[in-house]
């Protein structure tokens, strides 16, 4: 529904083409809104695809939540709609294994890497560098629709018959392989590849073009130490997803030979129950796959959070009115974490029989990374000693994100540690790690972003209410949800276990897993109300007057309040200063755009 | 019905918030944008500290809620070390997290904007920034280095005494092997699995070792205080060897034998008053995907006394008989070369190119 709505909202607004304008033919509906070269328009496009799926990804989350929360009881409208996945109005395992799997899919790469670095790589490093748009819009709109092709296809595998892929979203194989091992490793897995091919090569055609665009078309005086926190943030993120990508799809290509032409890669010694047959292949090895997928994996989710931090710093820096303290540190960092992004992938696998000697190499390695993340929360806390704090609903989730980040980063030093991880690995204390500094963290940042840059998408305001309520709400409900989980995960919890019940060691915490589960509905329904406030906002919210509204230094905000394609009217502006001088010599803020005064003070 | 009504009472309460939501707004254009700012500002500054304090509370709560409901003591000598890491880290840990909550929750409630204050231009400072690099660094280096030293502990080689216990994951349960009498595994070849005649490990009954192997499901006897090494196979996908209460844990590889070796501290009787259950049973959890019954694959484990296990184990009929009634392996132990029409016995070279 929504893509074309909010794009002919939209129609009104792009028509005062300036002389200086890039575009000269004549726009049609389908250029325009459809196959837009726009980066504004292509940032719109990724946002709502990323919403779509989040929400669709957090029903998911919903559904096996009632499985969990509610064990023993039926619920026959799900039989209605989901017929023999949820027999009895109780959910089937295939069908709760399904869920996981997906959810896990759907959020971390449809909504985390695509929504997230989609939207904001294409809104702010052409705004923030000061270019009239990517240095290939046509790749940039082709990025857009193989995110569009991987999203339907991953979205019709859900239709399967023999359901979508349910091996986890780490896909690994054997398990994968196998359909007579996984009802999901039928034609459920095939639909999961082909997606997550098509996926790559979004986020590769989207990594270089923003690669390209930072480096190269930056305006006169932006040099790159001059540049917001956001564009490092995202430059880093494009590099980390062009290196590591391509290792996802070899590895995703030898799973399909194994699967479908009779390759070993993954695959030996196998004796399948169900059918009675030992399978003829011999001498792979399940764990190369493994390897292979961490050496993305792992790096992913540094592509989920240093967006997420990019925007953090720099809503943080705005609506503190004090200068981000440490920006070479904070840049430093960045660069640190994308480094030993790359250098700690084997801790995922300390259980696998690895080497004890090669695994204490990951140990240190992975601790190691402890040192950038910690410079940045000092950093945080002290960009806001002593400033002037505007609680924005941008800032507030700034705010939360930190708090969120550093406690689930903290945990993340116990499992780090190979000797936690033998007791800690695949328990629920992972499941609380990863959500809190990955998940809930990373969506924080990226509503931080929504609330920020609202304004500068649509030309109006979000209601206020609407986003405290949602603030507040999500952000108890987070720690509500994820801090009583590492309880169950020192516990030794499992976790993807459909039920506790027959568990003598686990089936004590039955009530808390109840309270979770009414807690993870509360905070979906409230979700919703933030997709209400977005979309009724983008028609009926305030509008925006002022081109600066938050008083911000960068770039974006010297753009007109609704800029067309090109982006600014006349020249591009020039720069003569970092994008962080708030509060210097008694000034509120001073803009990127003007040039040293004589008396300024230097630091 | 009733989930009607609860989706009813859902909308409805959408629609109040929205139309306060609306209201408000309405209400802050007619105040003056300065005013409705400043007032939100105040209760979200408050609401900020509000959350630091209830959240403490909270932590504190959900502390005591669940102490002793996670774990007793752990069962294992490693297990001990585990624990004495966990505490470590927990400590350390706990301080930077106490202190960066609050210094976040109280900057931002104390520094919340005022008309009269000017923001502090402090853009850097190298000496923080050295201070909270080496600071972290050393402490990581603490926690890395009593972590490695545990690690290399646990994972180190188990004793030549050892009692030696084969585990085979499979879908979905537990294989145990013991290897009998002469204390050696007989050969296996997974082409010769076959669950309908008894052979579910695929042992090649060529192989005179393989006689007196006995074969168990989903319970395993460990004795106290001897150090046990498992050999963990799987037969299809990947599993894991779980045993919370002895705070381990392996994967179980098809294709890729692991090992990991404990020693049991307690049996389980001595559990079951420490714990005061009666029910009290050490599991085995399986803890890697592994499909759709992953969540029932459950094993017992039962430590015991030297003499109840010497017991027990008399008791046990081996793989060989249970295959081959009618050759009680104790009368005659060479005579597996007669039931070579068996597909069992068939040599593992000639099979691979049969299938």
């Amino acid at each position: 529904m929504s893509n074309e709505a909010v794009l002919q909202q939209h129609g009104a607004v792009i028509t005062t083409h300036g002389e200086a304008h890039v575009h000269h033919h004549k726009e049609t509906f389908i250029t325009k809104y459809i196959f837009s070269q726009d980066h504004k328009m292509i940032c719109k496009q990724f946002l709502i695809t990323g919403m779509i799926w989040a929400i669709l990804g957090g029903l998911m989350s919903v559904l096996f939540r009632l499985q969990l929360g509610y064990p023993d009881s039926t619920f026959p409208f799900l039989e209605d709609v989901f017929g023999k996945w949820a027999k009895g109005g109780k959910i089937q395992p295939e069908f709760y294994y399904a869920l996981v799997t997906m959810h896990g899919t759907v959020l971390v790469f449809f909504v985390l890497t695509g929504g997230l670095s989609g939207t904001f790589a294409n809104f702010l490093i052409p705004l923030q560098c000061g270019a009239r748009d990517m240095a290939s819009p046509f790749l940039n709109m082709l990025s857009y629709w193989f995110f569009f092709m991987a999203s339907i296809v991953i979205f019709s595998s859900l239709f399967q018959e023999t359901g979508p892929a349910s091996g986890g979203w780490t896909v690994y194989p054997p398990l994968s392989a196998l359909g007579d091992a996984n009802e999901g490793s039928k034609a459920g897995m095939d639909f999961w590849i082909i997606g997550m091919a098509l996926f790559v090569v979004s986020s590769l055609l989207g990594g270089l073009n923003y690669i390209t665009t930072i480096l190269n078309m930056r305006t006169k005086g932006m040099s790159m130490t001059r540049l917001p926190l956001t564009i490092w943030a995202l430059f880093f993120t494009a590099i980390l997803g062009v290196l590591s990508f391509p290792v996802l799809l070899s590895g995703l290509i030898l799973l399909l030979f194994d699967r479908h032409f009779g390759t070993s890669f993954y695959l030996s010694d196998i004796f399948i129950a169900s059918t009675g047959r030992a399978l003829s292949n011999e001498g792979g090895s399940a764990i190369l796959f493994q390897h292979l997928f961490w050496f993305l994996g792992h790096p992913e989710v540094y592509i989920i959070i240093l967006p997420a931090m990019g925007l953090v710093s720099e809503v943080m820096a705005v609506n503190s009115r004090k200068p981000i303290f440490g920006y070479m540190a904070m840049v430093g960092s960045l660069f640190a974490i994308a480094v030993l992004a790359f250098l700690v992938w084997a801790h995922h696998m300390f259980v696998t029989g690895l080497n004890p000697l090669l695994g204490s190499v990951f140990v240190l390695l992975t601790l190691l990374i402890a040192v950038p993340s910690a410079i940045k929360v000092f950093n945080w806390l002290t960009t806001l000693w002593r400033g002037n704090i505007r609680f924005t609903p941008g800032m507030l989730f700034a705010i939360a994100f930190v708090s969120l980040f550093i406690s689930g980063g903290l945990t993340g030093i116990f499992l780090g540690n190979s000797t936690l991880d033998i007791h800690l690995h695949d328990t629920y204390f992972v499941v609380a790690h990863f959500h809190i500094v990955m998940g809930v963290s990373a969506f924080f940042g990226m509503f931080c972003g929504v609330y920020h840059w609202f304004p500068k998408m649509f030309g109006r305001y979000l209601n206020n209410t609407m986003s405290y309520i949602h603030f507040w709400v999500t952000f108890m409900g987070a720690y509500l949800i994820f801090w009583p989980m590492h309880y169950e995960g020192l516990a030794g919890m499992p976790r993807r276990y459909v039920e506790y019940e027959n568990w003598l060691s686990f089936h004590q915490f039955g009530d808390l897993n109840r309270f979770i589960s009414t807690v993870a509905m509360v905070v979906f329904s409230v979700q919703l109300m933030f997709v209400f406030n977005f979309f009724y906002s983008i028609f009926k919210g305030r509008k925006v007057t002022t081109m600066n509204p938050w008083g911000a230094n960068t770039l974006e905000w010297t753009a007109p309040i609704r800029p067309g394609h090109g982006n600014w009217i006349g020249e591009i502006p020039e720069v003569h200063r970092w994008a962080y001088d708030y509060g210097k010599d008694g000034r509120e803020f001073i803009p990127q755009t003007e040039p040293i005064g004589p008396n300024e003070s230097v630091h | 019905m009733s989930t009607f009504f609860i989706i009813l009472i859902l909308l409805l309460g959408f629609l109040i918030t929205f139309q306060i939501a609306k209201a408000s707004e309405y209400v802050g254009v007619l105040k003056g944008e300065k005013k409705a700012f400043q007032q939100q500002n105040r209760i979200n500054g408050f609401l900020m500290i509000v959350f630091l304090v209830g959240g403490l509370i909270g932590v504190y709560w959900c502390n005591e809620l669940f102490r002793g409901k996670i774990l007793p003591p752990s069962a294992s000598e490693h297990g001990e070390k585990i624990d004495t890491m966990l505490y470590i880290t927990l400590v350390i840990t706990g301080i930077v997290f106490f202190i960066t909550q609050i210094l976040l929750f109280w900057f931002s409630f104390k520094y919340q904007y005022s008309e009269k204050r000017k923001p502090y231009y402090f853009p850097h400072n190298n000496n923080l920034e050295i201070l909270w690099t080496t600071v972290p660094a050393i402490a990581l280096c603490i926690l890395v280095g009593f972590g490695l030293y545990y690690w290399f502990k646990i994972t180190g080689d188990a004793p030549k005494d050892a009692m030696q216990i084969e585990v085979t994951g499979k879908q979905f349960g537990w294989i145990f092997r013991y290897p009998g009498k002469d204390g050696i595994f007989g050969k296996k070849y997974y082409q010769n699995i076959s669950d309908k005649d008894n052979n579910s490990l695929g042992l090649i009954w060529d192989d005179p070792a393989s006689h007196d192997d006995i074969v168990v499901n989903n319970e395993v006897y460990l004795v106290k205080g001897k150090p046990v090494k498992f050999i963990i196979n799987s037969r299809d996908v990947i599993h894991d060897v779980g045993l919370p209460h002895f705070r381990m844990k392996m994967d179980a590889v098809p294709g890729t034998p692991t090992t990991m070796w404990l020693t049991p501290k307690y049996t389980t009787e001595e559990m079951k008053t420490m714990t005061k259950n009666p029910e009290f049973e050490y599991e085995l959890a399986c803890d890697q995907l592994c499909g759709r019954g992953h969540y029932t694959m459950r094993a017992v484990v039962k430590v015991v006394t030297p003499e109840e296990f010497i017991l027990w184990r008399a008791k046990q009929k081996t793989n060989y008989a249970m295959v081959f009634p009618d050759k009680e392996p104790g009368a005659k132990p060479t005579d597996s070369t007669k039931a070579s029409t068996s597909a069992g016995t068939v040599p593992p070279k000639s099979l691979v190119s049969k299938n």
